[in-house]
């Protein structure tokens, strides 16, 4: 009977190494979350010269998985005006979105297992950067309708502040990405990385390079540009009535957002695993380039105060939207004339 | 409008900057159960009741302490010495004196009134119980600091503890 089982399942192992790389992705993806929380209110607090959380375990570790814990074991609130169905869709949204966003980003280079190429992404799509964009801007609906089900004030405008911060930097975001693919000609991420194997795309695109990074803040909703979570205006933003696992999960969402952003800006930017001084282990060498990178995030984090909600919309449209175009322009004229 | 550009974002790795410069410094904070404050000499803690060289009590019970008190959490019942065997140095001594730790507001306007430096507060902070009971301070309370009572006092009227 084993023997007809495996007879069936030949022509599919494609099929089972998809879904074991889907389940180790998505796995390590959420058990970096407690990770992440833990590492941000640690440095947090070292920027702040102070320790941050020390009292739970060695360094504070255990932290994360006692503040999980009771979040877990809380009470499970909806109040009686709120939209049952779309309080209950709108973190399932977010978190759903994030995770599925990483299944297009690539993290090494393929290696062969049992006669199979095994690759260290979830899929090779042959248009992976549009596929990023367009799960990751998916996201927004879980915090807009979050907003719009809480059928409370604070909410709704968290929401909807959120809505125009998104479709605002998604354009820089884009455009600045659009650069990346102009000089290395590929939609593809794997692609964009081997084109970097000389020197990473940061260094001639350095525009591009910043751009990018300030819109993927304002994209993750990370301060200085965490308007739709303004908590000295809005209580808390979109998820005011959320409690529990529930709120966990926006949280989960916005980490596991802020890690594909790192590993987005690692891709496209700093050349994925290519270690271009020694040491070269591609996973590792593209674990540490996204740790600094939610270094910086945390950095950014601790420094700046929240920018004022008109400010925002100028800096997006009149500042970072001409600045983009501009670069892209550049790019493109380049290739053109020069490159080709 | 370029130099403003450039000056803002001059102006922002400044902050970056400071806030790096904050990480590596060392953090101000004290673990606090492990790690205990010292106190600075003139801190008002708890009350405390002192003897004099030969281990009498210092209060004479004129009730000074009590009569300042902004609270009137100061409750002093004074009684005549028996030559004999006297309580303290004076005519009279406090029979019962009781502070309500509760109700002070640790101004040290008693330890300022006491004609004898009798009533002291010291660097003794931690005051937290579960039980409302234990915050009546009695004379046993508070007469237990420190072994040996030797206290000079300088030209500010402030205690202070000699060979220790």
């Amino acid at each position: 009977m084993i023997d007809g089982i495996l007879n069936f399942l030949d022509p599919y192992w494609w099929l089972i190494i998809g879904v074991v790389k889907a389940v180790i992705i998505a796995v390590a993806l959420l058990s970096m979350v407690p990770f992440l929380v833990w590492l941000e209110r640690r440095l947090m607090g070292r920027f702040q010269v102070r320790l941050g959380p020390n009292r739970v375990g060695p360094f504070g570790l255990g932290q994360p998985f006692a503040d999980t814990i009771k979040l877990l074991f809380k009470e499970n609130i909806v109040q009686s005006s709120a939209d049952k169905f779309l309080f209950y869709l709108a973190p399932a949204i977010v978190v759903f979105a994030a995770i599925v966003t990483f299944a297009a980003i690539p993290f090494g280079e393929p290696f062969e297992v049992g006669g199979e190429m095994v690759g260290l992404w979830g899929a090779n799509l042959n248009i992976g950067i549009l596929f990023v964009f367009a799960i990751s801007s998916m996201g927004i609906y879980g915090i807009v309708i979050a907003g719009f089900s809480s059928n409370n004030k604070y909410s709704l405008m968290g929401g909807l502040r959120s809505s125009a911060q998104m479709i605002s930097y998604e354009l820089t975001l884009g455009l600045t990405a659009l650069s990346v693919v102009i000089m290395s000609g590929s939609l593809n991420l794997y692609d964009i990385v081997k084109d970097q194997s000389d020197w990473p795309n940061a260094i001639p695109l350095f525009p591009a390079f910043v751009l990018f990074f300030i819109a993927g803040v304002a994209e993750t909703n990370r301060a200085p540009f965490d308007l739709p979570e303004a908590e000295q205006e809005l209580v808390a933003g979109f998820f005011t009535e959320y409690s529990g696992m529930k709120f966990a999960m926006f949280f989960m969402g916005e980490y596991v957002n802020m890690i594909t952003m790192s590993a987005l800006v690692t891709i496209l930017f700093l050349g994925g695993w290519h270690s271009y001084i020694g040491l070269d282990i591609p996973i590792l060498v593209f674990a540490f380039k996204v740790f600094l990178l939610l270094c910086v995030f945390i950095w950014l984090r601790s420094t700046f105060p929240r920018i004022r909600y008109d400010r925002l919309m100028v800096f997006g449209w009149k500042f970072l939207l001409p600045l983009s175009l501009v670069n892209m322009l550049v790019c493109s004229a380049y290739k053109v004339l020069w490159a080709a | 409008m370029i130099k403003a550009v450039f000056l803002g974002a001059y102006n922002l790795l400044v902050g970056l900057g400071v806030t790096f410069k904050n990480m590596l410094s060392k953090p101000v904070t004290i673990c606090y159960p492990e790690q205990k404050r010292v106190m600075p000499e003139r801190f008002r803690g708890r009350h405390f009741l002192t003897r004099d060289e030969d281990g009498l009590e210092r209060c004479i019970g004129c009730s000074l302490c009590s009569i300042n008190c902004p609270v009137n959490c100061i409750h002093v019942v004074s009684a005549e010495n028996d030559p004999n065997n006297p309580v303290s140095k004076g005519e009279r001594y406090a029979e019962v004196y009781e502070i309500n730790l509760l109700r002070c507001i640790y101004c040290g306007y008693c330890e300022e009134a006491c004609p004898v430096d009798a009533v002291i507060l010291r660097e003794h902070y931690e005051l937290a119980d579960y039980d409302r009971n234990t915050y009546i301070a009695t004379k046993e309370d508070l007469l237990v600091y420190p072994e040996p009572n030797q206290f000079t006092v300088n030209f500010l009227g402030n205690t202070k503890i000699v060979n220790k």
